[in-house]
């Protein structure tokens, strides 16, 4: 079963290409990573898989709906999104900002159930922010605070996950450990999840699947182990790259 | 019926909600009782519930209460203005009064007086010129990067300069006679006679609305990005707000003049009392701002008795000194 599949699309935005032609289905269990340089439209194109962008060309289906006649409020039960940099304007405490994720599944003239608490104290519990709850979001570290949206997208419970760079500023700790422990609640409950990675060592790792954006609509996918090797890479990021075997694992590190 | 996180926040909630239900009655009584006569408040109470004819009777329902109530409708209706502006345009220091929403409003209702138009289409008029100056600053400081704060507060500001400048045109082109009237009235006046039965529907159609919509304007304080994507239909509902705080500021404005930072202090004042959640920041700020117009209305003409001061100066005093600070801090850069 496919939980999202894209035919042919083009995304872009201004007037510059970010993937041509581009096909990709998205398949429950599977962990896909989008890699580039700066600024080569990773976001674009992850806003654009999440319906929230529109396409220049192709179609995107949910299983078997196209994800453009769909409601917002059956888009949002189905797609969660993690966004890069979210800016706080108003205080707001960290039990309010988790329970945001549970928007979709209340209902319009009802408030938030027991259930729904009881979600949200759960995944404050497995990001390690159970006595937060009515902490204001201002107080907290740029780290704390990326856990709180973890834990927000982890109430939405979706079947497809799209990050923005999920560990932005994560310690090395929480990067492996956040990914890690996430990454097999998501495999174990058959979501998909599509990452937008900086660190192409955490992408190999923790991926599955890459896809490539070199620019120009030109795009690359498939595994990991067929995709990350010292050529594809060096194009990619336009800087030679050396893969380092070390036992069992490997790494890439910029010349 | 909510179920708001902890069990302390909500029984915090519900004394501040029940204080503030029994400060708008208050209110009205104190003011209905203070002015160059002073009526004892349990005669005012008697005569509110006796409805004997006295002289008394007539102080209080032909002269203060109109006055008081207006004040209510007007504080109200500025409050919940403020508060849906700030979550339209994600900035706390958006007001009615600093963005030209009051001002657009003033002049499309000066003109339709100075044209001698029927005094509905005052209303009418005033409600299409803060609709049109609300729009106009959110498409003039919109850029492709989505908000920024100070191109919004300098778009609004120069707007409002701009209805300040046609203000005085107007003023400037009409007659001698007439021109000590619009000045109070814009300088923020309550004239004889209460609020029409429209502002009040428009005040109450738009209450009920925003507290309907009140988990959408949450997330949409979060970023329109955000909120769309926890599938909050954003154009729709923050076209509702820009109506909705258009109607409200036209409401304010055709009953008592453009009264300044009302919308910009009360929901501040809320926001640290009862959080940001809009399904408590809303009615809060709605009583908040109701009876502290009805106080501040009781100040300005007894505070210089026998002279009348406009309401719009004092809410000025208290409310720029606010807007400053709150500027400067907000240009600090945040604790890590």
């Amino acid at each position: 079963m496919t939980l999202l599949s894209a035919e042919g699309i083009e995304a872009g935005i201004g007037g510059r290409v970010v993937c041509r032609d581009l096909n990709l289905t998205l398949e429950p269990g599977r962990v896909w990573s989008i890699l580039g340089r700066n600024g080569i439209g990773k976001t674009t194109l992850l806003l654009t898989l999440a319906g929230l962008r529109p396409l220049k060309r192709g179609h995107i289906r949910l299983g078997r709906d196209p994800l453009d006649q769909l409601t917002r409020r059956t888009r949002a039960q189905k797609i969660g999104l993690l966004f890069q940099n979210p800016e706080i304007q108003f205080p707001t405490t960290v039990n309010e900002t988790v329970m945001n994720g549970r928007h979709p599944w209340i209902q319009r003239w009802r408030d938030s159930s027991e259930h729904d608490q009881s979600i949200v104290e759960r995944e404050l519990n497995r990001v390690g922010l159970q006595d937060f709850g009515s902490r204001d979001l201002s107080s907290l570290s740029g780290g704390e605070r990326r856990r709180v949206e973890l834990a927000a997208l982890a109430a939405q419970e979706t079947e497809l996950v799209f990050m923005d760079e999920p560990v932005n500023h994560l310690d090395l700790h929480f990067q492996t450990q956040l990914l890690k422990e996430f990454l097999a609640e998501c495999r174990a409950k058959a979501r998909a999840v599509v990452m937008v990675m900086h660190d192409v060592n955490l992408a190999t790792r923790f991926s599955d699947h890459l896809l490539l954006l070199y620019g120009e609509g030109e795009t690359r996918q498939g595994p990991v182990e067929l995709i990350a090797n010292e050529e594809n890479l060096s194009r990619l990021y336009q800087h030679q790259l050396h893969r380092y075997q070390a036992g069992d694992t490997y790494f890439f590190y910029p010349a | 019926m909510f179920n708001l996180q902890t069990h302390h926040d909500s029984r915090r909630f519900g004394w501040v909600i029940s204080g503030l239900a029994v400060l708008v009655p208050v209110s009205l009584v104190l003011s209905a009782s203070t002015g160059s006569i002073t009526i004892d408040w349990s005669a005012v109470v008697e005569t509110i519930r006796t409805g004997r004819p006295s002289l008394d009777h007539t102080i209080v329902f032909e002269l203060r209460l109109p006055r008081s109530v207006s004040a209510l409708v007007v504080g109200a209706s500025l409050s919940l203005a403020g508060v849906l502006m700030q979550a339209l345009l994600r900035n706390p220091l958006a007001d009615p009064y600093v963005l030209g929403t009051s001002g657009g409003a003033a002049v499309f209702a000066l003109i339709v007086m100075l044209l001698g138009l029927p005094t509905q289409s005052v209303s009418l008029a005033a409600a299409a010129g803060a609709v049109l100056s609300l729009s106009l600053v959110i498409f003039l400081s919109r850029d492709a990067g989505g908000w920024s704060s100070t191109r919004l507060l300098l778009t609004g500001i120069v707007v409002a300069s701009g209805w300040g400048a046609l203000i005085s045109f107007l003023l400037s082109i009409s007659q001698q006679s007439q021109i000590q009237g619009m000045l109070f009235w814009l300088m923020g006046d309550f004239r004889e006679g209460g609020p029409g039965f429209v502002h009040c529907l428009v005040l109450l159609v738009v209450l009920v609305f925003s507290l309907f919509s009140s988990r959408g304007l949450n997330l949409l304080v979060a970023g329109t990005l955000k909120a769309e994507s926890l599938g909050v239909h954003t154009l729709r509902l923050r076209l509702a707000m820009l109506i909705g705080a258009g109607l409200l500021t036209a409401v304010a404005v055709t009953l008592a003049g453009a009264i300044g930072f009302v919308g910009l202090v009360v929901p501040h004042m809320m926001r640290l009392i009862v959080g940001s959640d809009h399904r408590r920041l809303i009615p809060a700020s709605l009583m908040m701002g109701g009876s502290l117009l009805v106080i501040t209305e009781m100040l300005a003409r007894t505070v210089l008795a026998p002279r009348q001061l406009p309401v719009g100066v004092i809410t000025a005093f208290v409310g720029v000194p606010l807007f400053l600070y709150l500027l400067r801090r907000g240009s600090r850069p945040q604790a890590q």
